[in-house]
Formats: C-alpha cells, structure tokens, sequence
C-alpha cells in the first residue's frame, strides 16, 4: 500500500508566457505507515505536490502510483482513491457547511455510496479520533472555537477510513495549546492505526518530534529526503532555501565547532539536555 | 498616565435569543488593569479566549467596557465624540491580511486612511511615500495587493497605520497566517518603527519568539492579567508559563531544563549566543584546554 | 472561459488614452454607442469605424488583445446575425428551401453584426485604459448630481471598488473549496441538473460564510481607519481634467455632428 511518484512534473499555464514549473522530476516513495514531514517555503510547489497524491491535480509529465497502479490510468476510480488517501486542506474548517457537526462529517462517507447507517458509524468513529466531545455533536460547526472547528474538519475527512492522511498545515493560527492537541491526535491516528501519515508544516521543531522522514522541497524540486537528524545536519542549506533547523541543533553545532564532544544530530530539547548532562555528569559532583 | 490605560475593565460577550433576552454572559475581561507608557514595545500573550483580542479592540474604540474605563492619550474611548481622534491615534492591524485591505493598488490602499481624514491631497502623497518607505514597500507601491505575500501584505497594513500618523499600533495577531518568513519580516518592520519612529507598539501574539525583543510582556489568562514583566522576568518562569498552555522557545526550554538538572545557567535565558556564553565556561571547566573560543 | 472576457480588464502601458480623465473617456464610450445606434448607412458606419481605429491606435493596446473580449459574444453575435439575414422581409436574393435571403437582410445583418462588434470593442478600450478605481472615481463624480436625489453615488462606488478587489480572492476560495470537497468524494460533474444543484450546496454554504465573515472583517478595518462614508472625504487622486480632455470633447462633438449630419442629409 505505497505512494510513489515517479518523475512528477507540473507546469502551470503550459504554452504561455507565463509558463512556469511548480514542480520539476520528482521522485519518491512512501511506504505504508510512515510518518512524513513535508517542508518547504511558501511557493516551494508542496500544495500542488500533495493535490497530485489524491488526484485532484494532474501531472504535466510523470505518474502516481497508488498501491503499484497509476491513479490516472483507464478505469481508475479517482473517488475511491480519494477515500484511500485523504486530504486535509489548509484552514479546513472554512469548507464545513452542514447544519450540525455530525451531519457534515457524515458528508465524505455518503459521498462513498455507503448506507446510513454505515456512514454514521463512521462518523461516529473519526468524532470519537479526533477526541471532540459527544455533547457538541449535534451543534452548529459555527458555533464550536476554532480548534474544535478543525477537528471537525479533519474527521471529515476521516470518515471516508483513509488508509493515508495528508494534512496541510494543520496547526495554522491555532494557539500552541490547540497545535498540541491536533498533533498529539495525528500522532495517535499513525500510532494506534498504522496510518500513513504526510504532514505540511512550517515548524521544524514539531517536525523533529513527529516524522520519521522529512522531504525538503525547494523550487519545484526535491531538496533532500530522509530521516530529519540526517535532514537538519544541511543546516546551511536549509537557511540558503529560506528554511532552518531547530534552535537546539544549532546549539549543539556550536559546541562541538567549538570542541565540545557533543553528539550534533540532536533536534530536541529532551535529547540536547540529556546529551550536555551526560558530558557534564562527570564534572558536576565535584 | 501613560499612552494607553485600562482601569478595573470588563468586557461581557452577550448573546440574546430572538426575543432579545439574555441568553448567555461570556466575560472576556475580568477586572484589568494595565497602564502603557508612551513609545514602549509591549507584547500581550495568551491563549485563545484569554481576552487579548477582546482588549485590543478596546484600544481602539472598536468595543467599549462594560464596566470601567479605558483612555487613549487620555481620551476616553467611551466618550463618542472622541472616537474618530482615537481612532487616528491607535491605528490597528489585523489578522488576516486579505481582509483588510481595501484599495486595488499598494499606494492607494495606504491612502485610504488620510483621506478617510480629510488631508488634503499633497499631503496624502506625503504621507503615503513616507509610510512606504518606512515598511520598505516603496518598490511594490503600483501592485496589486492580491499580488503580494501575506508578509508584505501585512506590512502594507502596517502602512495604512502609519499614513494616519498614530502614536501608536496596536497589532492582533498579525503574524497568526504567515509562514515563518513572513512573521520575521512583519516583527522586523514593527520593531523598526518602534525604534526610529518613537511608535508605541502593541504587538498581541501567541508566538513566543515575537516577544523576545519587547520591552514588556503582558501574560493574559481568562480574562485577567496574569503575568507582566521584561521578557527574561518572564521567560525565567516556565513551568507558570507552561501551565497557561503557553510555548517558550526551545533555547529558554533547554537553559531552563539544564539549570533545573543542576547547571549553572542565569534564569530568563533568551538567545541563542546567551546560552551559548553561560553553556562554554561549563565546559571549559569539565575539558580544560579542549574548547577553543 | 472566464478568462476570454477581456471587458473590465485593465491593459498597463502608457498612452494618451490612459492619461485621460477617466469621465472624459465613459462620455466617450457613451457617445459611441449612441452613434451606433443612429447609424444606418454606409457612410455612417464609415465614419464610426475611422473614430474606433483612431481610438485602438491611441490606446497602445494590441488590436488581437481587444478581439479576444469577442470570443464571450460570439454565440449572441450569430443569434442576433441570422435572425436579421433570414428574417426580414425584402427583395429575395437566395432562396435555401424554406429560408430567404433577402438584400434589406444581408444589409440589417451586417450593420447589426457590426454594431455588436463595434459595441464590444468600444467598451472594451475604456476598460483596457482604466483602472478599475478610475473607473469607479469617473462614475462617483460624473453621476455626483445624482446625490441631490438620494441616490447614495459614494457608497455605491466604494462597493463596487471593494468587489473588484476581492473577486480574485473569492474566485481562488471557490477553487480551494471546490478541492476540499472534492477530496471528501464530492461529485461536481456527472449527474442530472437537480443533483448538480444540490451538489452545489457544499460548495456554496461555504462560499457564503466566507464572504461573510470576510465583509465583517473589512468593515471592521475601514471602520478602525477612520472610514465614515464619503463625507468630509479628500481624495488622493482627484479627477481633473486637462487639455486633452477638452481637446476629446470638441472630436466627440465633431463626431456626433457628422454621424448625425449624414443621417438626416440622406
């Protein structure tokens, strides 16, 4: 059950002037149950990257491959695809439009052609995943805050039971207490259900405690792909593509260009305390 | 009395039902009090609902208190009369930059302000030249806004402020939509102001870098006024900061840590090159003649 | 399709016709279309087609630019040609079964034709050579006499400048919120026209909300800088009229003379 895509290439306005390429030869694969960070600045081409995954854009040059089928061939059902591999958009909570919060998660799973009943099981489900209480179900989604209201949003879409959860900056403008929350239910949605997860954001400390593997993308192209230690040691080129790595990897290769023996893959604060204590635990007694 | 100050104000939400009955009482401000002196940076932090954005629209007469008073260069903002005065005095910023925006073209949407005000037109070019400049959008002066990014967007807003020539700008989240890009170009700019141009800022935020370089931090919680010191007074208090649901930035996170676990390390630490001056002499001291400075 | 209509968009260069006082250039426009409608000789036509290629050459605008805004009328254009071909009554020239060409008809149908194209065309220079704020400022001050009466000029212009600007905004929200349905199995396309409706709603509700919420957002921010309506209100850029807007008023005079001239000499 992976996503691969082979040679992804997208031009926008193709035989103007304005011909530009939001994305150039890109290639990767995603097994299933991995936890992907996507990172890139604004315009790097990771918004057009994840519309391909589920169909929604079609490439210029290239193909996705869904599970080893490319997605655009013949007889290919796009529909089902998209319950396969679920998109959640940027400020999803701005495409909520039923009278009650269950009613519009139930949306996604009738649009599948599953009966009634099924389709508010399935609600029911992804309310009871993303933690939103039993007693705002029945409510207005306007009424809920704007952490609630993107929760909704995300059980929505996981309603349709993707196998692939792609979300797009799913913390925007939330206060860090509504980021945690969000990330800690993505993190358990991978954890408790193997889900495959490819998560856009903009913060590279949420990303060096989430993801297993981070791809960078710069240009329209695919800067660097792999685990996010061996991601963040590219620092440099990082901050060159308008990125950066976490504060504390920069501390730790401070220290040891200074001469510390301190191990530098370090991207947490839990890692980089216990990495400076170990060093110091000699020292500290006397 | 400074520029700005809140005295015991309350601020009920209320919602009626259709017959105009009182359904619900939300209190957003509980009791503040707070007093701003003239040509201070001060950041107001908070979750949301804490009542920060509920407290800046008072500042500019958008809300009035429920209950006691708030002066703007000692207006007070409930008196009608004197709104459209406080008006220009605390200009404000929003948080969608799309939203606020109302010419078609860069220049023009910074003069909407001053004729809004009745400047005579040479002096409306004046003063949108000069605010351009101030924000570095003079290059982008004939775009279209829609053409912009949200950082230069908000940095157009912030033009539109200073084309009324405020005393002082009060910001609600300005950089809540941007990239990272974005919210440093936007509390550059803002910082510039502070310091060249004498603007009082008031910069309400829930990102905790944003905070570091303002003279004074406001903590707010459920309405009322929890916290209020320099950045290091309250960035040396982590654990108070963390039970607000409130991030520090991950070098106060480390220092804080470290010096919990028995390093000596100075409260509040704010940057990385702080960190780094109290983290060496540790060091030098566990491998002596291996650090080279 | 949307991108074909090239009436109420703006073309960037410099030329006389851009510098004009956007209220010279909409009593232009105006004036033409009158003279469209009196026209109905050779002669006339004539002297509409030297005024617009006068006005297309000044504009600096290229000529296959302005022919594009055709594409959007070509349909009515057919309609409206066909019926003045076979329609009439008159001297038959070809006789196709039970349709009749008569010499009246070719004649009504091509001036029509032409009085449809000239119309697109003349519009379309103004808006090619005007802003959109222009555009709304020439209105403001030219039907400013209709504030005696009630009628509300300013406000009027200030929404219809605010709706140009946020008609980009809502048409890329339409797109993204098109997507975000789409990726909860959503079904645009297929269907009878009573689904498709109703598959509009999930797009539409959205759509409402957010131009809503958006229209609160903007009256807030007007309100904090100051805007109270157009009273008491001094404009960056004032309309003021130069030489060369009096020097367009004479031609137009001119123009209007001759087309009427050889109407009532025939």
């Amino acid at each position: 059950m992976s996503i691969k895509a082979e040679n992804l290439t997208y031009i926008y306005g193709r035989g103007t002037a304005m011909e530009q390429y939001a994305l150039k030869h890109v290639d990767f694969e995603i097994p299933d149950g991995q936890f992907v960070g996507l990172i890139g600045h604004t315009g790097s081409g990771k918004s057009t990257l994840i519309q391909h995954l589920n169909g929604l854009i079609k490439p210029s040059e290239g193909t996705v491959y869904y599970d080893g089928t490319d997605i655009h061939s013949e007889g290919y059902s796009l529909k089902e695809l998209r319950s396969k591999v679920g998109l959640v958009f940027q400020y999803p909570e701005h495409q909520l439009f039923e009278v009650d919060v269950f009613s519009d998660v139930c949306y996604g799973p009738k649009n599948l052609g599953l009966g009634r009943e099924e389709a508010k099981q399935r609600a029911r489900e992804a309310l009871k995943l993303v933690g939103l209480e039993e007693r705002y179900w029945e409510q207005s989604p306007f009424e809920l805050s704007g952490g609630q209201k993107r929760r909704v949003a995300i059980a929505g879409v996981l309603a349709m039971d993707p196998r692939v959860l792609i979300l797009d900056e799913p913390t925007a403008g939330l206060d860090p207490k509504g980021r945690d929350e969000i990330l800690e239910e993505i993190r358990q949605l991978h954890r408790q259900r193997n889900m495959t997860i490819i998560l856009v954001s903009h913060s590279m400390e949420d990303m060096a405690r989430y993801a297993d593997r981070l791809i960078v993308m710069n240009r329209g192209e695919k800067a660097f792909d792999g685990p996010p230690k061996e991601v963040f040691e590219h620092y440099r080129e990082l901050e060159a593509m308008g990125l950066a790595a976490p504060q504390v990897t920069y501390i730790m290769h401070e220290l040891k260009d200074l001469g510390v023996p301190v191990d530098d893959e370090i991207t947490t604060v839990e890692e980089a305390r216990d990495a400076i204590l170990k060093l110091l635990g000699g020292g500290k007694d006397d | 009395m400074g520029i700005i100050k809140a005295s015991r104000l309350i601020y009920d939400y209320i919602r009626r039902d259709e017959e105009e009955n009182i359904e619900e009482v939300d209190r957003a401000i509980d009791n503040l009090d707070v007093d701003i002196a003239k040509g201070s940076f001060v950041a107001v932090l908070g979750h949301n609902g804490s009542g920060k954005s509920t407290f800046a629209k008072h500042i500019n007469g958008i809300l009035t208190p429920t209950e006691g008073t708030v002066w703007v260069s000692g207006m007070d903002t409930s008196d009608e009369t004197a709104v459209w005065e406080i008006r220009r005095k605390a200009g404000m910023v929003f948080q969608n930059p799309d939203n606020q925006i109302i010419g078609n073209v860069v220049e023009e949407d910074v003069g909407f302000g001053p004729e809004n005000i009745g400047v005579p037109t040479e002096d409306i070019w004046r003063r949108v030249d000069e605010s351009l400049e101030a924000v570095g959008m003079t290059a982008y002066r004939y775009k279209s806004p829609n053409k912009l990014s949200g950082g230069q967007k908000q940095r157009v807003a912030i033009a539109g402020v200073m084309a009324m020539r405020p005393e002082c700008i009060v910001l609600d989240e300005p950089t809540a939509m941007l990239d990272p890009n974005g919210r440093k170009e936007v509390i550059r700019t803002v910082r510039e102001l502070n310091q060249k141009e004498g603007i009082t800022v008031i910069l309400i935020t829930h990102y905790m870098e944003e905070v570091i370089h303002a003279d004074r931090v406001i903590v707010m919680d459920d309405g009322k006024l929890v916290m209020d010191g320099t950045p290091r007074e309250i960035f040396s208090r982590v654990d108070e900061l963390k039970g607000y649901r409130l991030d520090v930035p991950q070098v106060t996170e480390l220092a804080y840590e470290l010096k919990k676990a028995g390093v000596k390390i100075p409260d509040g630490i704010l940057s990385q090159e702080e960190l780094m001056d109290c983290l060496l002499p540790v060091f030098e001291e566990r491998f002596p003649g291996q650090i080279r400075r | 399709m949307i991108r074909d209509i090239t009436l109420g968009q703006y073309y960037p260069v410099d030329s006389v016709l851009h510098r004009m006082d956007p209220r010279t250039k909409l009593f232009g426009t105006m004036v033409f279309i009158i003279s469209l409608f009196l026209a109905d000789s050779i002669g006339a036509y004539v002297i509409a087609t030297a005024f617009l290629a006068a006005a297309i050459k000044m504009s600096r605008v290229p000529f296959s630019f302005m022919v594009r805004g055709l594409k959007a009328i070509v349909f009515l254009l057919l309609i409206s040609v066909s019926f003045n071909l076979f329609l009439t009554d008159g001297q038959v020239l070809i006789k196709l079964g039970f349709l009749r060409i008569t010499r009246e008809g070719l004649r009504m149908s091509c001036f029509m034709g032409l009085r449809l194209i000239y119309l697109v065309i003349g519009s379309s220079i103004m808006t090619l050579t005007t802003t959109p704020n222009q555009l709304t400022d020439g209105l403001e001050k030219s039907l400013g006499f209709l504030k005696k009466v009630k009628v509300p000029v300013h406000e009027i212009s200030m929404m219809m400048s605010i709706a140009l600007r946020f008609i980009p905004i809502l048409v890329e929200e339409t797109d993204k919120i098109m997507k975000a349905q789409m990726a909860r199995g959503a079904d645009f396309e297929s269907g009878n026209l009573i689904q498709k409706a109703k598959s509009m709603i999930p797009l539409l509700v959205p759509l409402f909300i957010s131009a809503f919420r958006r229209a609160t957002d903007l009256a807030m921010a007007m309100e904090a800088r100051c805007y109270r309506g157009g009273e008491g209100r001094t404009k960056m850029k004032p309309l003021r009229y130069n030489r060369r807007d009096y020097m367009a008023y004479i031609i137009y005079g001119i123009y209007l003379a001759a087309i009427i001239g050889v109407k009532t000499v025939r």
